[in-house]
Order: structure tokens, then sequence, then C-alpha cells
């Protein structure tokens, strides 16, 4: 039997997914056998591959570096799964957005810093205008809401998906 | 004397002063031609008068809107009837002298018999022309409060409604609901406090109906008001008019003044048991307080919000008691129909839509202005033959009826009969009488865009649907004018205005959407172009890409 | 006076139900346990039919009725859940997500709150639309109490229960369409109010973290409305 090729990336979120994906605790070894991990910050891949089969999403889209991999991932990926509030959301990085990118920056490297007070230019990404869900910006297959989601509705998504069924997440709720 | 032989006697007393003229100036003083001065151009005329002598025998008089505004300050000679057109306060003298030698100016004469009042049929407007609307005397001389006293002497309040239902007259502000069926709920209503209210809101862009009305013959409306009032038992009244509009406010409140003075409102009137009083309460400025519901929380001290319908007024209206609320021009139409009945107002117009219906012609048309017709009239009719066709030999596109409740009519309807029916059936409504012409210059988009604009910004903000649904459909459409939207942008705006149309509390978003949806309709080739090809086929929409806009 | 209230049958998704005259149809609805989801009624206050979620669909009538605030008839037939009524319910969830900024995660009211228990019900599990990131402001001027407008509703449960049952009336609306906000006096901080009394109703009545009290941290403030209920059951023990 082919394996499902998985991967899993972090955008802008706190890896609460990522931990709440590790709850599933032995789990895991029940979908081990099924799946090949080939991405993640669980493992040490660094280029995102091809012809990926299901990439699991966390975090929200903020910065010119996640737009560049997350359209790289939607070219590459056959199905996306959102997971948790930032990915369906943009949740907790989204606070952000009303008051633009300047007020934020200038809050963190200028009014709170204690030396060296400059917005970097250099190495950090450029933020973008607003921190967006990742649907806003390539298509998404599924919606996991939930922050994080648990690592039951993660064990149920993953087990449908490697089924070849559709999840019914209607019953999720944000937070 | 008998209350009706007051009125005549006052009709005579007046016409016996006007014998010593032989001729008269007839100015407008409707707002149109006062905003190019037609009040500096009286005064002039006066002066030139009296400076010549010739205010002996000249009367220079101030009456209603003559119907082309965009042609004024606008004066009618009499007994010879020349229209003249753009006249400044540094002709009067050369008028006077020409009303002296009876010979017109012809270098301001206006084409004599042009189809623009030719094709009329007048009804609400008749006295524009004969009467000062600042002169209860001059309305009594042409019949004005006869309708009311004969109704008040000799007939019973069933009558009244009686002859209303039979003439099919109906709501003028819009919906086009049968104003008989409506006077007699509230007339049914149980409760002896009962109001009368005249919408006279007007807020529709490119609409001013109402406001011509007003202010060319406020009488009339006063008069409606009291048959209404008489017919379904109700002492208070009020009229809810525009802050916008002070000229029509100021002769409002003259009229209501006068016909207090001449025993015509308030207390027993004509001597009998019938007593009604009407009040002005101003607007502040809101759109949704033309919908009944609003404007009713309005007048009660309240923020301008709409509630749920059923209860409808007519049950449970101003102060909770059954309230008759209609528009201006519904009201205007009421003494007419009363004084030369039932039979006569219903063999005008069509089976469905009886009578006349007032119009505001804007946008790019020729004789931009003021119009009445007869229901069943062709959009052609109205817009190439009384409207004179499009400016600087353009083509046509569509017109617009009903304001932002309304929707875009294409050419190929162009021959359709104007009526309540055959308006909703393609899309659109009467709506209160804006009709806004657009040629190919004018984007559909743009159009859709701009209506949306005005809901989003009239909305009052109570309802979810209306609140939230009008600010993202204003950004779909802004998106898809500046070329930066997609097919999927273009599912979720007709999505949305599904909904908005289906589930908000009252007319503004349930109709907010009709803009949208009839260009959609009959122009979405030109959506496709902004969406697929990046291009405004009316070069109308400046092209914007994502980082423009984000940056 | 309106007439006395009569006794009435009609149906409720195919259930013959009695009720009577002066009874709305959501009061009928529950009463036979019939669920017909809402978010700006409560019981007690006055209802306005502002958020649209308990639109129903009534045999004879071209227009969807609010549930809470039209009055049944004699043979009313009425349709509480359909595809189409689902559809236009998550729509109008989805309308308040993206008109505010509803940060579930942080928010005093997680767990506790009306919209996000709405959103769960309606299945609405992402935004189908954008979302429009207004700036909004956050009073925190009064000694007990914080109003933060990135989660408010506009459901107007606070100026009612102000109004109606405090008598107070401090909050009212103010602004249109889309920049609506609810305030308290003639727009002034509300730790300034003269007509405040502090009572603390707006903050119990309020479905979402909009008005919370101090010093309670994500996902603590809890709601209590049973005030409510002990007045309505002495207005009708009285009537």
């Amino acid at each position: 039997m082919n394996k499902v090729r998985l991967a899993t990336v972090w955008l802008d979120g706190c890896s609460g997914c990522h931990m709440s994906f590790l709850d599933m605790d032995e789990r895991i070894l029940q979908i081990a056998p099924k799946i090949d991990l080939v991405y993640s910050p669980l493992v040490d891949h660094k280029e995102f591959p091809e012809n990926v089969d299901v990439t699991i999403v966390e975090g929200a889209v903020s910065s010119e570096e996640d737009l560049e991999k997350i359209k790289k991932i939607r070219s590459r990926t056959k199905l996306i799964v959102a997971l948790g509030d930032c990915a369906v959301t943009s949740n907790v990085p989204g606070m952000r957005n009303p008051m633009g990118t300047k007020a934020v920056l200038e809050r963190a490297y200028l009014e709170n810093a204690q030396e060296n007070r400059h917005i970097p230019n250099q190495v950090i990404p450029p933020l973008l205008k607003t921190s967006r869900p990742v649907h806003d910006v390539v298509k998404v297959d599924v919606f996991v809401p939930g922050c994080p989601p648990n690592a039951d509705t993660i064990f149920y998504v993953l087990n449908e998906l490697l089924e070849g069924r559709e999840p019914d997440l209607g019953h999720l709720k944000f937070g | 004397m008998t209350p009706e032989e007051q009125l005549l006697h006052i009709a005579e007393e007046h016409r016996a002063a006007q014998q010593s003229f032989t001729g008269s100036l007839k100015v407008c003083v409707a707002a149109g031609c006062v905003s190019c001065q037609s009040d500096q151009l009286k005064k002039a005329l006066d002066a030139a008068a009296k400076k010549s002598g010739a205010d002996k025998t000249c009367k220079i008089k101030g009456v209603g809107c003559l119907g082309l505004c965009a042609q004024g300050p606008l004066v009618i000679s009499e007994p010879d009837g020349t229209l003249y057109h753009h006249v400044q306060p540094a002709d009067a003298e050369e008028l006077i002298a020409a009303i002296s030698a009876r010979k017109p100016v012809e270098r301001l004469a206006a084409p004599a018999n042009q189809p623009f009042y030719t094709r009329q049929k007048r009804i609400v407007t008749e006295n524009f022309d004969r009467i000062d609307p600042e002169k209860i005397e001059d309305y009594i001389a042409v019949g004005g409060y006869g309708a009311l006293i004969g109704a008040i002497t000799t007939r019973t309040p069933a009558e009244i409604i009686e002859e209303i239902v039979k003439a099919g007259l109906r709501g003028r502000g819009g919906g086009g609901y049968p104003t008989g069926l409506k006077w007699s709920t509230v007339a049914k209503a149980p409760g002896a406090e009962k109001y009368v209210i005249c919408n006279a809101d007007e807020g529709d862009p490119g609409a001013f109906m109402d406001r011509s009305v007003l202010e060319s013959d406020p009488h009339r409306i006063l008069e409606g008001m009291a048959l209404a009032a008489f017919a379904i038992g109700a002492q208070r009244g009020y009229v809810y008019a525009r802050a916008e509009y002070p000229l029509a406010i100021k002769r409002l409140k003259l009229a209501i003044g006068q016909a207090e003075k001449r025993g015509l409102l308030g207390r027993d009137i004509g001597g009998t048991s019938f007593s009604f009083t009407i009040e002005i309460r101003l607007g502040a400025g809101a759109f949704v307080c033309g919908e009944e519901t609003a404007l009713i929380a309005s007048i009660e001290g309240g923020r301008g919000s709409p509630r749920p319908r059923p209860p409808y007024p007519a049950e449970k209206g101003l102060w909770g008691k059954p309230t008759l609320i209609n528009n201006v021009e519904t009201f205007a139409n009421v003494s007419a129909i009363i004084r030369n009945g039932s039979e006569w107002y219903s063999a005008i117009g069509t089976e469905k839509s009886r009578g006349t219906k007032v119009f505001a012609l804007a946008g790019r048309i020729n004789n931009t202005g003021l119009i009445e017709v007869a229901m069943g009239i062709t959009l052609r009719e109205i817009i190439f033959d009384i409207g004179g066709g499009i400016p600087e030999g353009r083509k046509f596109k569509a017109v617009q009826t009903g304001g932002p409740s309304g929707g875009c009519i294409p050419e190929q309807f162009l021959d359709m009969e104007v009526e309540y029916e055959s308006l909703a059936k393609v899309g659109s409504i009467m709506g209160s009488g804006g009709m806004i012409v657009m040629d190919e210059t004018s984007c559909m988009v743009d159009v859709a865009k701009f209506f949306m604009e005005f809901c989003k910004s009239e909305s009052c903000g109570k309802c979810v649907p209306c609140r939230v649904g009008t600010a993202q459909m204003y950004d779909l459409l802004c998106k898809i004018s500046e070329g930066r939207a997609t097919r999927d942008d273009l599912a979720l705006l007709e999505d949305l205005c599904d909904m908005v149309k289906h589930t908000s509390l009252c007319g503004l978003g349930q109709t907010a959407p009709n803009p949208v949806l009839s260009t959609l309709r009959f122009f979405r080739d030109e959506y496709l172009a902004h969406i697929d090809e990046k291009r405004c086929p009316a070069g109308v929409c400046k092209m914007r890409t994502a980082m423009e806009v984000h940056a | 006076m309106s007439a006395p209230a009569r006794v009435i049958t009609l149906h409720i998704d195919d259930r013959e139900v009695g009720a009577h005259t002066d009874q709305t149809i959501l009061d009928v609805a529950r009463e036979n346990g019939i669920f017909i989801p809402t978010l700006c009624h409560l019981k007690g206050l006055t209802p306005i039919g502002a958020c649209r979620i308990c639109l129903v669909e009534v045999a004879g009538f071209n227009k969807l009725l609010p549930a809470c605030a039209t009055k049944v008839t004699d043979g009313m037939r009425v349709v509480t859940h359909s595809e189409r009524l689902d559809r236009y319910r998550r729509r109008v969830v989805e309308f308040l997500f993206a008109s505010g900024n509803h940060v579930c995660s942080v928010c005093v009211s997680n767990n506790n709150c009306e919209l996000q228990s709405m959103a769960q019900l309606t299945g609405m599990t992402h935004l189908t639309m954008p979302y429009r990131y207004p700036r909004l402001r956050v009073d925190a001027s009064h000694e007990r109490f914080v109003q933060d407008d990135n989660r408010c509703i506009l459901c107007q449960r606070c100026v009612r229960v102000c109004d109606e049952i405090e008598g107070a009336h401090t909050w009212d609306v103010m602004g249109r369409g889309i920049e609506a906000r609810v305030i308290t006096d003639l727009n002034e901080p509300w730790g300034e109010s003269s007509t405040c009394t502090s009572c603390g109703k707006c903050v119990h009545v309020c479905p979402t973290g909009a008005l919370s009290i101090k010093g309670t941290a994500a996902a603590e403030m809890k709601k209590k409305t049973h005030f409510l209920a002990q007045y309505w059951t002495l207005k009708e023990d009285r009537s």
C-alpha cells in the first residue's frame, strides 16, 4: 500500500497546534504506518518536497515569507488542512490588523525595547499589511478550528482523511 | 354663509382683485429656479414694473415648478403663454417692455408646444403654473379646499374611502400598496385616537418630486391629509419632512398658518364637528426615516430605526395608535379624486396602475426636470419625447428607476408601459419617481457601486444583514470596479445579495441589493469585463492592482 | 386596549401546537421544545428582531419573519429549519465575525459566549468573506466593568436592559450602519457616566465578551441572567 505523503507546516502560530498533534500520544503509532512524514518542524527537511498528499498548516499568513511558503505548498500539495484558529481565522496574529504594521513594529522594537532600539530590516521577513487566514491566500480543503484543536479532533481528521473520507467538522468551535 | 359659500366668496374676492391686470409674468419660485436666482429675478421684475408703471396692468407672480428645471430660471408670460428660459435679472426691463408692447422677447423664448409640455398629463402638478404657493387665496381661487369642505359637510367617511378605493389610487412612495385599502384598514382599526402622517422624507438620489409638490402647491397636501383624516377618523396629523428642504418647509408652515386662519384646519373645520391639526416634524438627514416604522420612531423622539412589521402602522403606529402613512404625492392626488370623482380618475392610466405619476428626470437627458405623465406611457416616450433624448448624440444605455431600491432598465424595454407591475417584472420598481438616464459613458458596475455606497452609509445599523452586508457588498463592488476581483468574488456578491434581500429587517436592506441584481441581470458582460479582462468598457473605472491597494 | 388573548392552534414544523394570541412564534416554539436559535433576543426584554438569526418561514408571507417579534395567529404554518434558513443563519454569524474583532482564544467569554456557540451551532467553521478588521475602542474607565467594542455584536441587550429593567438608560446606539456603536450617555467614558448605577445588568445580558467584569481572565467571565427570569415571572404573575 502506498503511504500517504504528509507534511505539517508552522506559519505564524504559537506551535500549540503541533503540540496538540503530539498529544495524540500513542495514537500516533496507529497513524505512523500509513504515512510518510515528508516535511515538518518535527523532522529535519530543509526544502518543501513535491507531490505531497496532505499538508497540515498551523498559523496565519503574516509575512512575505509565509506568503511565499504557502503558495509553494499549495502548488505541491493535493489537500491542505488549516489546523487551528490562526490558520482558520488569523486569530492572535490577526489582532494587529486593526492597528497596522507600523504601530506593532514600533511598539515591539522601539517603545518596549530596552536597548538597540530600531525596527529590524534584515533577517526578519517583512510583515504583510494584515495577517491573514490561510484560505484568504490559497485554497484550503479542510478547516479545523480550535485553539488548539484537541488531539482527539486531530486524530479524527487524520483518520478520516487516511480512510479517504471527508471529516465532518461542523460542530467544532473557535477558541 | 355656508362654508362652501365662504370659499366661493374668497375666490370671488381674489378674482376681483386680479381684474385690473391685463397680463402677468409668472416666475418659477421652486427650488430648482431659486437656486439659479429666480428670487432675484422676481425682485428685478417687480422693480422694473414699478419703474415703468407697468405694475398697474402687469402682475408679477411667483408660481410653482414649471418643469424644465435645467433651463431655469423660467418665466411664463400671460396671456400670450410664452415660456422664457434662462432668464436673468438683467432681462427684467426687456420682459416688462415686451409684455406692455405685447411682443415676446424672441431671444429668451423657449420653443412653443414642446412635447415636454404637450405629452404630460397633470393632476398632482395641475396648479404648479397657476398659483402662488405662498397664497391660500390662489389655491382657493382654483377650487382648492372645495373637496374638503364638500366632503365634511355632505359626505360620510365611508363614502370618501369608497371613492379612493374605486379610483384605484396606489401608494406613490414606491410600494404601490392600494391607498383605499390602507385607509379602510386604519378606519376599521379599533381606537378613538388615530393619526395621519405625510411622508415627505424624500431621499432617493436624483429624486425631487415631493419637494416640488411641497414647494409649488403645499395646500394640496394639507387638503389631502385633511380628507384622509376625515375618512379614517383622525384628529392629528404630521408632515415628516426632511430638514434639507428649507423652502418646502417654509411654504408648508406658511400654508398651515393660512389654513388655520381661514378655519380650514384646526378645530371645527368649516363649522362642522371635524377637527384636524397638522404639525411639521423635521427629519435629521437619515434616509432610513423614509421607512414608515423608522419615521414613526423619529416622530416619537427616538432613534430613527425601523422595527419588525407586523404589526403594521395601520394597527400600531404613532404612539401605538392606528396610523395612516402616505407619501406626499399620494396625498396630492386625493383632493382631485374627491372633487372629480373616482370614475374620472380611474379612466386615466392602466388597469392596475391608475392615474398619473410624477417623475424627476435626471442624468444624461436633455430636459432635466419634473414631469407628470399618465400611467401606461412608455419609457421611450418619457425619455425621448418628453425628456428630449440623450445629449451630445450619445447612445442610451439604461434608465434607473426607484433609486437605491430600484434597478436599471436597458434599451430592450424602452417600449414597455410604465406601471407598477411591468417595472417590477424587469427587476426594478416604480419607486417614488426618480428617473436617472444613463448613456454609453456610464459604467453599470460603477452605478451599482454608487447605490451600494449610499445604502451602506444610510443603513441604520440595527439588523445584521443590512449593517454588515451593505459594507461587504460595497467592498466587493470596489474590488470588481478596480479590476481586482475574481469570479469567486462575483459568486459571493450574488450570494450576499440574495441573503441581504431576504433577511434584512426593513425595506432599505431588503432592496439594497436591487441595483446590483438588476445590473447583473442586464449588464453581466460589463462585470465580467472588469473581472476577466481588467477593463472598464465605459472607461469610467480606474483599474488598481492589489499591490496599489494594500501598499 | 388590545383584545384579550385567545387560544388558537398553529403548526410549527408540521407539529400542531396550541397557543395564546399574545405569544410570539418563539415563545410557542420554546414551550413545545422546538428549538429556534436566537442571539439578540433575551426573554424579559422587548424583542427587536435585529440579529435575524431567528427568522422563520411562515406560509402566506413572502418575507421571512423574526420568531422573537412575530405574534402567532390562528392556523399559522411555521417552518423553523430549512436548508435556506440554515444558510442565512450561518451568513449572519459570518457577518458578525467579519465585522468585529472576535478572537475567541483570548476572550474573557471564551466558552461562555453566545456568538461562539452560534458559530458552532450553525456549522460556521470559517469565513467565506473578508474580515473587516475595524479599529475599535476599549473603554476601561469604569471601576468595575470593561466595554470592548471589538467584541460587540450590536444586539442592544445592554441598551434594553438598562432602559427597561434598570430604568437608567445609560446605554444607547450612536452612528449608522457599519459605524454604529453602543455608547454610554452621550458617548462619554463609562466611568464618568452620571446615569450609570453600576448595577452590572448590562454586563450579564451581554452575549459576548463585549461587556465584562474587570479582573476576569480569558474564559473566566460567566454571565448570569437569572434576574431577568425573576423579573419575567413577576411580570407574568401580575398580568
